[in-house]
């Protein structure tokens, strides 16, 4: 019998390749899987561990065998290669780091084949897996044509139900979005393909529109192929017309935001042309767990920030994405949701309430000197931090000195605010004199240093007020100057001496030359 | 072992034997039925109106009274609509239901579906139609059959078949949230749905003795035990209370 067994072994092992019946060991598996795994997805899979519950998404409930980034049909079970690129790339936008690198492959392979113990599923081997044959990616992907026709589709497949019609996750449906598990689950922003789970390629969001993201709300769209509704270049195209919502590569993040000195007025509008021709910096923000009420789930994951000044005023114009223009009632039954599911801190969620949008860009009161700046989540006490303050209801701006989360003392002199909301994005414009009288309290904004600034975000539709909030840490600021002359003068001075002088030096050899021939002779 | 022992193993083999060598039952035909009514008793739930602004093509659909959410229809006669009534066990673990014939339909219409409670044997072919013309998108939530998520953006009908015995699957869109459907996925023919009038029938019951239960989607689940020979009638009557 054991021989039967060991000949049966060899007979299925060797002729294999190890890569086709890699020898995976749900032994092994356990073992990774309780010290890497267990902390979020629970000791039994569930996706209940310790740190569950403040995540949003959660973290995967094994149980099920529903799994949103596949290769296969919707409602089929991953492939042991789906759910290794889960695990090696992680799922951007969420709590899964990439463990590629971090654990062996060995170590992986098993993990894979532990999770799958969590499923009856797997075990069924009438189930049908198999990837889904995908076609590669058309050219002419940022040609006009190509995303005329992928707008096309994403209006007639009705993506903007969902994703809204600027694609900021701000469609009509939006709000009531729930995923399988019941927990309210956001329509992606198609603006920030960084943070798209399963990846932000064309490739990536081709495969996605295929397979569907099963136990979400997104469907599969390979039947409407079948159906003949679109051809899978057109799906191409669309996925193509996604991606180009998105800048081309991630935003890297940049310490210091420089303003150019402009000859004309600063804008103060939000929408003036010149903001078009300034550089934008991406800072992103997380959410703030420093103090309680703490807070795990920011929606306002980044800011983009552009600055510009004329000598006597300063622009900074600050533009992130916000599903809504809060406070807005049709979000209030979400918002009761999201608090449910990720406020608990130690107290009851809090009870929804209709909260504005807010933004605070934050300075030191004085420029220092080196490299001590004042606590960056609100200051202190004894070392209060300058804030400009915009809420999105009542519209207006504030300034103040903050010392700590909740303290926040107003300053007579306020900045000038405009906002405008445009299809899930917010755009708003400070300005501000450089100079002003309050010395003591308001940073002067000195051309030519290293100013200190942070910023914080608040979405009042998803919950955020006070404490819960998002919040970034010190950047710079760099008011530039404006280039003297002489930066254009000096080295076309300096060419022409050197031209000179080597005139000279040339003359003076040729004179040379020809008098020594002239003795030769 | 004593002479009665092996008296009694001997039947409980033979018996067992019996029980394996019965031949299939046949179809829907004949036999025997069980038919009742839904009762409901206590206030009437006031449900709330859906609002289908956002799609106004189905909005147009409703010129009397405006929609409203479908958890609990209380019919004119008291009766409860909309309850899943079906076999829960008591069939022979030989009986092979009959193959199934054509699909099941369920039809989405005015941004609702139609039927709302429905059943379907395993392997049965469920027949998805867009009669709407709109973007719906077809969720089933199962747990012991796959779940699926299918897009529909114009008049379109789709097929899946489910493969394992659950009830309920929960249907849904996630477009319009207020669409919701349930089937009950049964290995047997034998179930119903209470209608307009809160009457139900299941036809064609091989003789035995049956646990039926009702099921509905707010008030939960009741049975009742019910014995049926021949080609006899047997009524077993089921009552809700409001919660």
């Amino acid at each position: 019998m054991i021989g039967a067994l060991l000949g049966l072994g060899i007979v299925l092992r060797f002729p294999l390749p190890p890569s086709l019946f890699p020898m995976q060991d749900t032994t092994r598996g356990k073992t990774v899987y309780v010290k890497w795994c267990a902390g979020c997805h629970g000791d039994g899979g569930a996706g209940d561990g310790p740190a569950a519950a403040h995540m949003l998404p959660r973290p995967r409930n094994f149980t099920g065998a529903l799994y949103k980034i596949r290769t296969t049909a919707s409602g089929q079970l991953p492939t042991d290669a789906d759910l290794m690129r889960a695990i090696d790339e992680g799922l951007p936008g969420t709590a899964m780091p990439a463990w590629k690198g971090r654990l062996s492959d060995g170590e992986r392979r098993d993990v894979v084949a532990y999770i799958k113990t969590f499923s009856s599923f797997f075990a069924d081997t009438s189930q049908h897996v198999a990837a889904l044959k995908f076609s590669s990616e058309p050219g002419g992907a940022t040609g006009a044509a190509a995303l005329d026709t992928g707008r096309q589709f994403y209006d007639s497949i009705g993506c903007r139900k969902c994703h809204g019609d600027q694609g900021r996750g701000d469609g009509p449906s939006a709000p009531t979005l729930k995923d399988d598990a019941g927990f309210p689950i956001f329509a992606a922003d198609l603006h920030q393909s960084w943070r798209f789970r399963g990846g932000g390629s064309a490739a990536d969001i081709y495969h996605r529109l295929r397979t569907g993201l099963d136990g979400t709300p997104m469907p599969w769209f390979s039947d409407l192929i079948d159906q003949k509704f679109l051809t899978d270049e057109q799906l191409w195209r669309l996925a193509q017309y996604v991606r180009s919502l998105s800048p081309p590569e991630a935003p890297e993040v940049r310490d210091v935001i420089h303003a150019p000195q402009i000859t004309r007025t600063v804008p103060a509008s939000p929408d003036d042309s010149v903001w078009g021709r300034v550089s934008r910096y991406w800072f992103p923000l997380v959410g703030q767990v420093v103090r309680k009420a703490r807070w795990f789930a920011p929606a306002v994951t980044g800011v983009w920030v552009q600055a510009v000044h004329d000598g006597h005023t300063l622009a900074l114009r600050v533009s992130w994405d916000d599903r809504t223009q809060s406070p807005d009632s049709a979000w209030l039954g979400f918002e009761q949701r999201v608090l449910e599911t990720v406020a608990g801190d130690d107290s009851a969620p809090p009870k929804a309430e209709p909260w504005p949008d807010q933004l605070a860009v934050q300075f030191p009161r004085h420029i220092p000197d080196g490299m001590e700046r004042p606590y960056f989540l609100m200051g202190s006490e004894t070392d209060p931090v300058y804030q400009w303050r915009w809420t999105s209801r009542p519209r207006k701006s504030v300034a103040g000195l903050a010392r700590g989360i909740e303290r926040f003392d107003t300053l007579s002199g306020a900045p000038a605010g405009q906002a405008s909301f445009d299809h899930g994005e917010w755009r708003l414009v400070f300005t501000r004199a450089l100079a002003t009288p309050d010395t003591a309290n308001e940073v002067q904004l000195e051309a030519g240093r290293a100013i200190p600034v942070a910023f914080f975000g608040w979405d009042g539709s998803s919950g955020e007020h006070g404490s819960r909030m998002a919040v970034s840490t010190w950047y710079f600021l760099a008011l530039d100057r404006p280039t003297p002359p002489g930066v254009f003068i000096s080295p076309v001075l300096a060419m022409l001496v050197t031209l000179g002088l080597g005139l000279v030096v040339v003359r003076r050899a040729r004179r040379r030359g020809t008098a020594g021939a002239g003795r030769r002779r | 072992m004593g002479k009665l022992g092996v008296v009694a193993a001997t039947g409980v083999a033979m018996l067992t034997l019996a029980g394996w060598m019965r031949p299939p039952l046949p179809a829907a035909q004949g036999g025997a039925t069980i038919s009742g009514k839904v009762k409901f008793t206590g206030a009437k739930p006031a449900m709330p109106k859906i609002d289908m602004s956002e799609e106004p093509k189905c909005k147009a659909k409703y010129t009397a009274a405006p929609p409203t959410d479908e958890a609990v229809v209380v019919n004119a006669n008291g009766t409860l609509d909309n309850v899943f009534v079906y076999v829960k066990s008591g069939l022979p673990a030989s009986y092979k239901a009959p193959a199934p014939a054509g699909p099941v339909t369920l039809d989405q219409d005015g941004c609702r579906y139609h039927p709302h409670v429905f059943g379907i044997l395993v392997g049965q072919a469920l027949a998805i139609k867009n009669s709407d013309g709109i973007l719906h998108n077809i969720k089933a939530k199962g747990t012991k059959n796959r779940p699926f998520n299918i897009s529909q953006p114009t008049t379109m009908t789709s097929e899946r078949t489910f493969t394992a015995p659950e009830v309920m699957v929960p249907l849904e869109c996630n477009v319009h949230g207020w669409m919701h459907a349930w089937l009950g996925v049964l290995p047997h023919p034998f179930f119903s749905v209470s209608g307009s009038d809160g009457s139900f029938t299941i036809k064609g019951l091989p003789p035995g003795t049956y646990t039926v239960e009702a099921w509905h989607e707010k008030y939960g689940a009741q049975t009742a035990t019910v014995t049926v020979a021949g080609s006899e009638t047997k009524t077993a009557d089921f009552s809700f209370a409001a919660k």
